[in-house]
């Protein structure tokens, strides 16, 4: 969930009034927002870097608040003010228009072909006679930021390039090239570089580094230039130095490039919304025009307004409120969804704004209306549909089991599904290759490596974390195995087993032989061969030579139980001898 | 056990008198030392009823050593004028004696005496009296024959000024007989035997009594896990709520069913290598419900079902990716999408709780596996305040009443809210879970009729379980690092008390 910092006084200016931290926050849940926390600049430094470091820093305050991941429009003050504004029914949603320049045609951006093979989409549009202040300009670069990292998954999407639009003039291509070829002075870097420097350059920027590897290893690098050959910005990557905005810019020209052209509409129309009210014609968007390799050309931004129709019924019964078709349309308008009851008195034509990217169904334009109704004024009812319940059979079995085997004397345990290969292998003197075990590709430590194919392991490594109990130990857990299977469709399936260990002073054989006698008592299984169970030595490397046995039930072979190999016992870092017993319940269902 | 002679000769003592005996009287009378008697009394107050022994302390007066002295010798005035002759004794000489000092003011203050200072040789002593009444030894004898009553108050503070008396304290027993009085002892049994019962010998022998302020033996039995207690309510409310239990023993997923189908668009977050546990084997799931899949990929890259869908180029290759489960809705993903294979829709009420897995960053309160427990409803014509009502029920069930639900985003449900309820304790609202209404674009796709509605709920096993046992470290409760004594000492599970 991102979360937008906003300076309190500044929001409530914006506003209009002024509210406790209580009252702000009662209207942030109201509003699906959360107000994160109370803070200020010299609050975060002090908390993260030290009291010292934190001296002259503003203590402004600040609100931090948390917006949901799909709610672009609420990533920046302008954003968040509007949405509350109309919810607060203090203001109309504005109307955003897209214009043609005042003299002259359009901005153009020219897409060669070779940019197919690193980044083939782009869009534009021009923010004209812009009033920039300190704090306009900070929320402007900060929006950026923020859709960076969220609706343009950290750049790989989409990437946003602003430029002081009086510092270079179009037509402008986007083009790719070999990185060797491409030279220019970068935002805030006192020389040129080539691209292939700019890399190696930022390798060690904490910022940029982590967006290097989007193009790092193609053959041609995305660039965009002006009509004299001047580098507006090496997309996704860093802009150049020489069209950048400052609070003195009039005019900007806003260039996204994209993997994903539904996303950098998107994101065009968002930066433009957002601050298209600081122009001096306000809400309104000078248009530009981007031509494609074949030719083909579009006009951007597109700010698009849907509708939809949908009636008042269905909101009903969605919610399960029974309101007016007036009322439901208001309280659309509330959520910035523009809605006008039809001729019929029935069907509500709704008005899905640019801003409102994130509704795309009925189902989101129905949230709305239950959000502005507020959740919590539905009645709350009970559906009256009638089931019966099932247990799940293995789930039951393996709860009566467990009951069971704690009252034959043995302690649960609950170990992690995940473990390291050497627990499964190494440590059980076994072979990784033999374990059918499914291998994680991306664990961030060893404790992740594999899920288990064996309850085993867990249960040793409890044993060795309780060393100081009492004497002897009595462990059983009745959990999951993960075991390659070629026959499911994922290549793999869970297996239900039973476990046990018995540690103590003499390695208790017959403890561990009594509770597997125990469980077949309990499964209602006879000794004897046949539909009886039975127990046959057994080599198995993890076991004691000749301390091991196959146990057989109907048939079929379930498990093992024996008394563990003392090169096992060390290795799980254990002292004492210790039998076990491992069973597959399967068969049993 | 005391000298048996000594506990008998007591008894004896006892038993003749009707009021009782005190100890130190006995001690006195007997000659012995008053801690011997008093070792008797306790060894038998040990045997039960024999006696009862109430506990006294009484001040008496005592003669001091130096009034014992005068109690034999006499007191030092009158010492002084039985020491001097007729011819009377220098002065000088007197002091000379033990008693002298003492004796020389008091005798003369008695007047028992004069000095003659002038006298040739030096000062020199006479006695002025024949005869004398030694009171102060007179009184002293008294206190020792012990009848220091018979002394006024006044004369007995004087005397302890004199150090001549002390008032001490003695602590004695007052003995009575007891209930069980007998002037014979039985030993004591210290358990019930099978051969006491069958010879009904019990009837006579007396036992030790137990102390009852000790712990008792632990049990020797075996426990469950606090978690899998909590897990095991967790089922028991859903059963009696009516729902039926998913089969959840599938932790390898494929993201297809795990994010697709839940129309999770490929480029979401969670399917970030930062956030996923991803298989490099076996690395990819085959066998999709191809027409199904069709449908999926539509919905995702075109829209349809009412729906303007994401818009962009939806890649097999990314549903096939296999997964560690990153939450149980795959699996009622994979239920709902057989529930709409079925000739005629049923409604249907599932719950599941079983382990979900998440690469994240781990703390005191996150690990990279835990439990969700999950609900999900599916009938025609159900509403966001059944949603609601249903909630309420689940949660009255763990004594939760308070509840209110915050707008929240979700990719596969519309409406989302958040689930938060009032705790008392913290004083503010905390949040318990995440609920809503599944998209049509998830639902439809499958082929569930158009007019049913599916809602669902999720919240973690863990949470409730560590407020629950007050566990701040989420690995004292799951995994190897367990602490056992944690799981012997734990209480049964109750949730609504």
């Amino acid at each position: 969930m991102p979360t937008v910092s906003v300076k309190r006084d500044l929001l409530f200016h914006a506003l209009g009034r002024t509210y406790t931290d209580e009252e702000f926050d009662e209207l942030c849940f109201e509003f699906g927002l959360e107000l994160d926390e109370i803070t200020s600049e010299k609050d975060i430094i002090s908390r993260e870097q030290g009291d010292t470091k934190a001296e002259g820093a503003s203590d402004v305050i600040l609100y931090k608040i948390d917006v949901p991941a799909n709610r672009y429009d609420l990533l920046c003050l302008e954003g968040l003010v509007r949405g509350l504004q109309v919810f607060k029914q203090k203001m109309e949603a504005p109307r955003y228009r897209r214009v043609s320049p005042a003299r002259g045609e359009p901005q153009r951006l020219v897409i060669t072909e070779e940019t197919a093979a690193v980044r083939p989409h782009a869009v534009a549009a021009v923010l004209r006679n812009i009033t920039f202040t300190l704090e306009r300009y900070d929320s402007f670069i900060e929006l950026q930021e923020k859709l960076h990292q969220n609706v343009c998954r950290k750049r790989t999407l989409v990437a946003i390039g602003t430029h002081d639009l009086d510092t270079i003039s179009g037509p402008f291509t986007y083009t790719a090239k070999p990185p060797g070829d491409i030279r220019f002075k970068p935002l805030n870097q006192a020389k040129e570089y080539t691209a292939q420097e700019l890399m190696s350059l930022y390798k060690t920027d904490s910022h940029l580094r982590h967006y290097l590897h989007i193009i790092e290893d193609k053959p041609v690098y995305p660039v965009i230039y002006d009509s004299n050959g001047i580098v507006l910005s090496m997309p996704p990557i860093i802009n150049g130095d020489h069209s950048k905005i400052t609070l003195n810019t009039k005019n900007v020209f806003i260039e996204c490039t994209a993997t994903d052209l539904t996303k950098a509409k998107i994101v065009l129309d968002m930066m433009v919304t957002m601050f298209c009210e600081y122009c001096e014609e306000p809400f309104t968007v000078e248009e530009a025009e981007v031509v494609y390799p074949d030719g083909r050309t579009c006009r951007y931004p597109e700010l698009a307004y849907r509708k939809e129709t949908l009636s008042a019924d269905f909101i009903n019964r969605k919610v399960g409120i029974s309101e007016s078709t007036e009322h439901i349309a208001q309280l659309l308008t509330k959520m910035c969804l523009r809605s006008e009851v039809m001729s019929d008195g029935e069907q509500i034509e709704v008005e899905i704004p640019p801003t409102r990217s994130d509704v795309i169904h009925a189902c989101d334009i129905m949230e709305d209306a239950a959000m502005a109704y507020g959740f919590n004024n539905i009645p709350r009812t009970t559906p009256r549909t009638y089931t019966v319940a099932n247990q799940l059979p293995l789930n039951k079995l393996s709860e009566l089991l467990r009951q069971d085997l704690a009252a034959a004397g043995f302690t649960e345990a609950l170990t992690f599904a995940l473990c390291s290969q050497e627990d499964i292998a190494d440590k059980l003197l076994k072979n990784i290759s033999e374990t059918r075990a499914c291998h994680i590709s991306n664990p961030k430590t060893a404790e992740f490596q594999v899920a288990r194919t064996t309850l085993l392991s867990g249960l040793l490594k409890t044993v060795a974390a309780n060393r100081k109990m009492p004497l002897p130990l009595r462990l059983f857990e009745i959990s999951d195995v993960v075991l390659k299977d070629g026959t499911k469709d994922v290549g793999a399936r869970n297996n239900r087993r039973l476990c046990a260990v018995y540690y103590n002073k003499s390695p208790g054989f017959e403890v561990i032989h009594g509770l597997m006698d125990r469980v077949m008592q309990l499964l209602e299984v006879k000794p004897g061969q046949g539909d009886g169970y039975h127990i046959q030595a057994a080599d198995d490397s993890t076991f004691f030579p000749g301390r091991c046995a196959e146990i057989f039930a109907c048939g079929k072979s379930i498990g093992r139980l024996g008394v563990l190999h003392p090169d096992v016992i060390n290795r799980f870092e254990l002292t004492m001898p210790c039998s076990a017993l491992d069973i597959d319940i399967e068969p049993f269902l | 056990m005391a000298d048996t002679g000594l506990v008998e000769t007591l008894l004896r003592r006892v038993e003749k008198v009707d009021g009782g005996v005190d100890s130190q009287d006995v001690a006195t009378s007997l000659g012995v030392d008053h801690q011997a008697i008093v070792g008797a009394v306790k060894s038998l107050q040990a045997l039960g009823d024999v006696i009862s022994a109430e506990q006294r302390s009484s001040k008496h007066w005592e003669l001091t050593g130096e009034g014992c002295e005068i109690a034999e010798q006499g007191s030092h005035e009158a010492r002084v004028v039985s020491s001097i002759p007729e011819e009377g004794m220098p002065q000088s000489q007197l002091m000379k004696l033990a008693f002298g000092k003492v004796g020389f003011s008091k005798a003369m203050s008695n007047k028992w005496i004069r000095l003659d200072k002038g006298h040739e040789g030096g000062p020199r002593i006479f006695k002025t009296v024949e005869s004398l009444e030694d009171l102060v030894r007179d009184k002293l004898l008294l206190v020792q024959k012990g009848q220091a009553s018979q002394l006024e108050e006044k004369e007995k503070n004087e005397l302890k000024k004199r150090k001549l008396l002390s008032e001490v304290t003695v602590k004695s027993y007052w003995i009575t007989k007891g209930s069980c009085f007998s002037t014979t002892i039985t030993k004591q049994e210290t358990e019930l035997t099978p051969e006491m019962i069958a010879s009904g010998s019990w009837k006579e022998k007396k036992f030790k009594p137990y102390n009852f302020e000790a712990m008792g033996v632990a049990p020797d039995c075996g426990h469950l896990h606090p978690l899998m207690k909590v897990r095991t309510q967790f089922r028991q409310i859903f059963l009696e709520m009516g729902f039926t239990e998913m089969p959840t023993n599938n932790f390898i997923e494929s993201s297809f069913w795990n994010f697709d189908s839940l129309f999770q668009p490929q480029q979401h977050p969670a399917r970030d290598q930062h956030d996923t546990f991803f298989l490099s084997d076996p690395a990819q799931a085959h066998e999709f419900p191809q027409d199904y899949l069709e449908r999926v990929r539509k919905v995702h890259s075109e829209g349809g079902f009412g729906s303007q869908g994401y818009k962009y180029d939806w890649k097999i290759e990314e549903a096939q990716k296999n997964i560690l489960r990153t939450h149980t809705t795959a699996v009622s993903a994979r239920m709902l999408y057989k529930l709409a294979q079925q000739e005629k829709f049923t409604p249907v009420k599932y719950f599941s709780i079983d382990r979900v897995f998440r690469n994240e960053t781990l703390d005191a309160t996150h690990l990279a596996e835990f439990h969700q427990i999950e609900g999900v409803v599916a009938d025609y014509g159900l509403t966001l305040g059944d949603l609601m009502g249903i909630l309420h029920q689940f949660f009255n069930k763990l004594g939760i009443t308070k509840l209110r639900f915050k707008p929240a985003y979700n990719p596969y449900t519309e409406p989302s809210m958040e689930v938060f309820s009032y705790h008392e304790g913290l004083k503010k609202w905390v949040e318990l879970g995440n609920s809503g209404v599944f998209r049509p674009e998830m639902l439809l796709p499958m082929g569930l009729p158009e007019g049913v509605t599916v809602i669902a709920w999720g919240l973690s096993l863990e949470r409730p379980t560590m407020i629950k046992y007050g566990i701040n470290n989420i690995r004292e409760l799951v995994g190897h690092k367990v602490n056992l004594q944690m799981v012997y000492d734990s209480p049964v599970c109750r949730l609504d008390s």
